[in-house]
């Protein structure tokens, strides 16, 4: 594995410490290894280049990399080096063993944008914080969570709890909800209908449907039918794959918006986002990438930035000084407040962004909604439901 | 004459013609990012008196050592510079890409501007507009700051957290001084010993010594009701005695008055939505302050610490100064 070596501390000693093996007291290098999938479906030219939202638009080692790239000051005007090297994942093994060759290494944290399964298991294989940027599954932050396992990417209830938190303050509370057919999509409906429960809006319907045109099956294929027959103020789509959702705004039988992963849709990050210094972010990443900057992309650049913190936090080191300082750690992450990780999760507590693919709509969590301690915790799992058993 | 400025003289005039009462002559100019466009507020009445249109996306604006008045423009890339005798641009300067605050050498021959998308200050002849310098700085540039003798320029950068330090002869970062989170906007004591670099996401302001560039305090800001996420202070003044520090606090919808010495907040006044940009008269009894989210500036009685009038302005208003 080879380190590529992005920011020098200013001791000239470090450049020889680094490569003779010899330390130096004065600052450490912090490594990372960002573990992908080899040849990512998600990546395939032709459904990048659907765009659909929630979806990545590109590697996530971009949205890492800018922010790295970025940090050179920062790191210079502490004396720290941030390293990251890449490294790729074809299955479940795999990926357990290049978060073990890294660990051996000397990387201090893993970066993964893996399947919710392969995040598990690279967090089981190593003692190192894994910084998950690419699993948005609540069994993450719930049932299969770990003590070292940290989110940047929102989980699916906080996309569900802040869509449903705008329609609430919409007034939007009857819903008819279309539900496609993988096991990711019943899950996610699952998500939704809670969601819905909690901020007390209701279900009015609940349909299956099924990307078709074969006339047998039109109950289930024609936006047409499958939107009539109630009364609604919304209609919410749980469209894991994305076509079907795409094409059903405007396509319903009352003129109705359509949330969810089409219409309004509750992600991490849209390129237009205007306040906070979002657009200077969208911007330099465009710069880089070629490529708008999407909510996957927000979620790597963060971690990016978490890294950046942790050095320039403790320049020297160890590696277990980072490890212990991540709990602690908050991000800036140009979406006007200061975020840091939940205690009993480990997932990045952050506003969310409502957008029609165009701009953003709204924020959430809404205004005027209360909590006793952190109003951003009304989005996803929060610490009196004990869902995350792991002591951390 | 177009008849917009015919009215907007005969306003002028009336205002001229009733002024002499409790307050002095005058106008607070407003600038507001979506509206390419100064607004300008009577100091007797405390209303609207007219608009001046200016470049586009109109951010910091500040009062040049011959009492122009100088306009950065994001969109545009230029420093407007605006006659206040007669609401007229005299020139335009280019300031390169998304430039976003500046400050002036004493002798008003340098801008010295932020530029957010190349990371960098640049240093500008304001006669020719020449680019002279420009310094490499952390990501999003922000407040730019000149020390009272013209030597040091100091910039923050709002990724990094860091105040950059630079000497404005050679051109080189001397120092770079962590201070807390996005760190936006600074004020000098007027003693020249402590430079005060306000931090919207860090709920507080810390105080650098200019000697050597040390952080000496921090100052956090406590608004009963709001959380400390919520106070995200950003706008900042001080009196000319340097007793008090005046700072917007963002989120938090307050100013905050502060004894600079006791590094202590003695009021906290009620505002608008965002409170972004203040600004004081001359007498120093009346604070203006400039509400990003609501579209409308604050009028504060400051000897009492009581907001006395709220005036709608132009769309996401930034900055304001007081020319009286």
């Amino acid at each position: 594995m080879r380190w590529t070596v992005l920011a020098f501390a200013l001791f000239s000693t470090l450049f020889s410490a680094l490569f003779d093996g010899v330390g130096t007291a004065q600052a450490a290098t912090l490594k990372a290894t960002l573990i992908s999938p080899e040849n990512d479906p998600r990546l395939d030219r032709t459904r990048v280049e659907r765009a659909y939202l929630g979806h990545p638009g590109g590697p996530a080692a971009e949205g890492v990399q800018l922010a790295l790239d970025e940090g050179g000051f920062e790191l210079e005007a502490a004396g720290a080096a941030v390293a990251l090297a890449p490294a790729t994942a074809s299955s479940l093994e795999s990926a357990r063993a290049a978060a073990q060759a890294a660990e051996k290494a000397g990387a201090a944290l893993i970066l993964t944008d893996l399947p919710a399964a392969w995040t598990v298991a690279v967090a089981d294989a190593v003692k190192l914080p894994v910084l998950n940027i690419g699993a948005p599954d609540d069994s993450l932050r719930q049932q299969d969570c770990r003590a070292r396992l940290y989110h940047l990417l929102p989980s699916e209830r906080m996309r569900a709890d802040a869509l449903a938190q705008t329609l609430v303050s919409r007034k939007w509370s009857k819903l008819l909800m279309l539900v496609g057919p993988g096991p990711a999509d019943q899950q996610r409906a699952a998500t939704a209908q809670a969601s819905i429960k909690r901020y007390g809006l209701q279900v009015v319907g609940s349909k299956p449907f099924k990307l078709s045109t074969d006339p047998r099956e039109r109950d289930l294929a024609n936006p047409l039918l499958l939107t009539a027959g109630s009364a609604y103020d919304a209609v919410w789509v749980v469209d894991s794959d994305g076509e079907f959702a795409r094409g059903l705004p405007y396509r319903t039988v009352l003129p109705r918006p359509v949330v969810g992963d089409a219409g309004l849709v509750a992600l991490a990050w849209h390129a237009q986002f205007e306040r906070y210094g979002a657009p200077q972010v969208s911007r330099r990443f465009f710069k880089a990438a070629k490529r708008p900057m999407t909510d996957r992309d927000w979620a790597a650049w963060m971690a990016g930035k978490t890294l950046l913190a942790l050095a320039s936090a403790i320049p020297k080191g160890p590696n277990a000084a980072w490890a212990q300082a991540l709990a602690k750690t908050s991000v800036d992450g140009s979406k006007g407040v200061s975020m840091s990780f939940r205690a009993w999760d480990g997932q990045l507590r952050q506003t969310m962004l409502l957008t029609d693919g165009q701009g953003v709509i709204a924020q959430a969590p809404i205004e005027g909604l209360l909590h006793p301690t952190d109003v951003l915790d009304t989005l996803g799992a929060d610490a009196p439901e004990k869902l995350c058993k792991a002591a951390r | 004459m177009t008849p917009t400025r015919s009215r907007t003289r005969s306003i002028l005039f009336c205002a001229l013609w009733f002024a002499g009462g409790a307050w002095a002559q005058g106008t607070a100019y407003v600038s507001s990012e979506k509206d390419d466009a100064l607004t300008m507020i009577d100091l007797t009445t405390l209303a609207i008196k007219g608009t001046i249109p200016t470049c586009k996306r109109g951010r910091h604006l500040q009062l040049t050592p011959d009492r122009k008045l100088m306009l950065a423009c994001s969109d545009s890339g230029v420093a407007d510079l605006i006659d206040p005798a007669t609401g007229k641009s005299l020139r335009r300067i280019p300031l390169g890409d998304d430039p976003e605050a500046f400050d002036l050498s004493p002798d008003g021959k340098t801008i010295y501007v932020s530029s957010e998308d190349d990371a960098a200050a640049v240093f500008v002849d304001a006669a020719t507009g020449k680019k002279l310098k420009e310094v490499k700085v952390g990501q999003e540039p922000e407040g730019v700051k000149v020390s009272a003798d013209g030597k040091l320029l100091y910039v923050t950068s709002e990724v990094a957290s860091l105040v950059h330090v630079i000497d404005t002869a050679s051109g080189k970062v001397v120092k770079n001084v962590k201070v807390g989170k996005r760190p936006r906007r600074m004020a000098i004591t007027p003693d020249g010993k402590e430079l005060w670099v306000t931090c919207e996401l860090d709920s507080g302001v810390t105080i650098v010594s200019t000697a050597d560039h040390s952080v000496l305090a921090t100052l956090k800001f406590e608004v009963k009701g709001a959380r400390a996420q919520d106070i995200t202070p950003v706008g900042i003044q001080m009196s000319g005695d340097g007793k008090r520090a005046f700072v917007a606090l963002g989120r938090a919808n307050h100013v905050a008055f502060v004894d600079v010495a006791a590094r202590k907040v003695t009021d906290l006044v009620l505002v608008g939505k965002r409170a972004w940009n203040v600004a004081l008269d001359k007498s120093e009894k009346r604070l203006f302050v400039v509400n990003g989210l609501s579209d409308d500036l604050t009028v504060v009685d400051v000897p009492g610490a009581k907001p006395i009038k709220t005036v709608p302005v132009g769309r996401v208003p930034y900055g304001v100064v007081v020319v009286e």
